[in-house]
């Protein structure tokens, strides 16, 4: 099985500085990219690989490349934002990528703004983040003073300036247009759309945004090519990916496996299956804003066209698990709270149904619930789904709540009918 | 006023960006960085360098949840409340930590020594529940854990 993402990185090994990145390999595909590919080489290979993105929307990243404007009299600078946001509950794997390997990342973010021809790019980085933001200061310096950075990279003519901006806070700065106006120094709104970034963005600019996961695949897809990227996985889609496992498993982490390893493989023999004495009863299969699956599911392989048939999403892969000893109703009571905490308040449907959803949930919670508080909850559902609110988290924020209702719905009619809580 | 300091560390952010407002996140992050907290003066000040009106500056400052626009403590508690470390026992920690510092989550302690804020998702779901002080995250939490670090913050 290869690792590519996470061939350097692991419990014993410290991340590599340039000399020991380059020592394995590292830079051989910029190299390659620079002096034998055109951009649209790049491009047409990142496009058959199959690589969909890693932030969460899974949208197929050459297709998101081929909407920027390519020609002499194309709006310029162009950019490539990098988001290292990582914000959504439950997940932990770009912290990973950007701790363990931070000069894998630096070359993919060159390689793709070859692609797509940008000449700035920002790593938008959380400011938590502490120890990653170091390591990646630290390889930034180390590749400009190689010349893999700034004007005129390795004698191409192709020059990128990358920086690392930190951010401040707030989970909506991971909305990649939410982000930008984060970058421009303003409230990390979400923008309204069409026109999309890849022609209006940054200062109006042209700008695409990856995930960091997404990007640095892109080294080994150029290295390679995208019927070896392809082969990685156990399905259609390409690649491998990075799947993670929290909550009360035997070993809670974070494992590189094939795109398309099954659901249940990952809970029993990667994450060791519950801990003595611990019931599954669901669990989040991609973050915060999925859909609930159970042990039923177990058989569904963990890619982005088979979850969504079993009624979720695959997310950033990173699976949450709850187990028989906390309350279901309390499970997403908290995942409410903090939607509604993190909301930017720009769309009425979602500041103001989140307020809602939380407040009825709450009394629930403490056996205060009423009848038709269920039907209450389906409602806003709905009126709080794709297609009334500006950005996807409102949307994202009904799934954990749907599915709920309909695997855990008579955990919550006990609440309502005992007016308590049976797991306080 | 803004002290030297800060202009320089300012300016020399500010060269990254595509406007010049554009600076405005990093600027009240570096006066907060020196001062503990951004308060009325210093917006209006950062304001002024970058060519904003306060009200404008604020607006931002007071958007982003780590820029303090109240005085905070020596020290700063970030304890994940999100779904992972909620079902490892973020509430007893929390009780803990309320119960050890005599605060409420928001408040400062008396000698102002540490300010407890909740925080979303740290990233670190694995080894759930974490918390951060300052710039250190510290993960698998509990009681005894929790009085060994606080005691080497003073
Ligand atoms: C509320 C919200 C938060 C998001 N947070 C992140 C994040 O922290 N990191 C990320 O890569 N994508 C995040 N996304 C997805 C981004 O909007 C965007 O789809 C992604 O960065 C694109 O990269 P990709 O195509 O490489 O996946 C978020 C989306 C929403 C709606
Ligand atoms: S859905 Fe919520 S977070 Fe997204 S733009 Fe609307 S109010 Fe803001
Ligand atoms: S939920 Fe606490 S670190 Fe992710």
């Amino acid at each position: 099985m290869e690792i590519p993402l996470t061939a350097n990185i692991g419990p014993s090994k410290t991340p590599p500085d340039l000399k020991s990145y380059e020592a394995r390999g590292g830079y051989t595909a910029l190299r390659r990219g620079l002096s034998e590919m055109t951009p649209e080489e790049v491009r047409l290979a990142v496009k058959d690989s199959g690589l969909r993105g890693r932030g969460g929307a899974g949208f197929p990243t050459g297709d998101k490349w081929s909407f920027v404007p390519m020609e002499d009299g194309a709006p310029r600078p162009k950019y490539l934002v990098v988001n290292a946001d990582e914000m959504e509950p439950g997940t932990f794997k770009d912290r990973l990528l950007l701790e363990g390997d931070p000069h894998q990342l630096i070359e993919g973010t060159v390689l793709s703004a070859y692609a797509i021809q940008a000449e700035i790019t920002y790593i938008f980085l959380r400011w938590e983040y502490r120890l990653a933001a170091l390591r990646l200061e630290h390889a930034i310096a180390e590749a400009y003073r190689a010349g893999y950075l700034g004007p005129d990279i390795l004698g191409s003519g192709f020059g990128l300036e990358l920086y690392l901006h930190v951010s401040a806070g707030r989970y909506i700065c991971g909305e990649e247009t939410g982000l930008l106006n984060a970058l421009e120094g303003r409230r990390a709104n979400p923008r309204s759309k069409p026109p999309y970034p890849q022609s209006v963005g940054v200062w109006g600019r042209p700008t695409v945004v990856n995930n960091v996961e997404t990007i640095c695949n892109i080294p080994h897809i150029v290295s390679h090519g995208a019927e070896w990227f392809r082969g990685l996985s156990l399905t259609g889609e390409g690649g491998s990916k990075l799947y993670g496992v929290s909550g009360r498993v035997n070993r809670p982490g974070c494992w590189e496996l094939p795109l398309g390893t099954t659901l249940g493989e990952i809970v029993e023999e990667h994450a060791g299956g519950m801990q003595h004495g611990y019931r599954l009863r669901g669990l989040l299969p991609g973050g915060a804003s999925t859909d609930f699956l159970t042990s039923e599911h177990f058989e569904v392989p963990m890619d982005f066209g088979s979850v969504e048939k079993a009624g979720s999403r695959l997310g950033t892969g990173t699976i949450i698990i709850l187990d028989d000893s906390v309350c279901p109703v309390g499970m997403v009571l908290n995942l409410e709270r903090f939607f509604a905490r993190e909301s930017c308040g720009w769309c009425t449907p979602c500041w103001g149904g989140l307020q809602l959803v939380t407040a009825t949930l709450e009394s629930i919670e403490a056996g205060e619930g009423r009848p038709g508080d269920l039907e209450l909850l389906e409602e806003h559902c709905r009126l709080l789904g794709p297609g009334y609110t500006y950005c996807a988290l409102a949307p994202g924020a009904m799934e954990p709540l749907q599915s709920a209702l309909k695997y855990f719905r008579g955990d919550f009619e006990r609440h309502i009918n005992e007016k308590q809580c049976p797991w306080h | 006023m803004l002290s030297d300091h800060e202009l320089k560390e300012i300016e020399a952010e500010a060269s990254k960006y595509g406007s010049r407002a554009a600076v405005c996140i990093d600027a009240l992050k570096i006066v907060q960085r020196f001062r503990g907290w951004v308060d009325d003066d210093m917006v209006r000040a950062v304001a002024q360098h970058l060519g904003m009106s306060p009200d404008e500056l604020d607006s931002v400052a007071t958007f982003y949840n780590l820029i303090f626009r109240r005085p905070a403590g020596r020290h700063v508690i970030l304890v994940c409340d999100s779904v992972s470390c909620w079902i490892m026992g973020y509430g007893s920690v929390r009780d803990y930590l309320r119960s050890r510092l005599g605060i409420a989550l928001g408040e400062t302690t008396a000698d102002g020594r540490f300010t407890l804020l909740p925080s979303a998702c740290l990233g670190a779901c694995d080894r759930a529940p974490v918390m951060m002080v300052d710039e250190q995250l510290y993960t698998n939490l509990d009681a005894e854990s929790i009085d060994d670090l606080l005691a080497s913050y003073t």
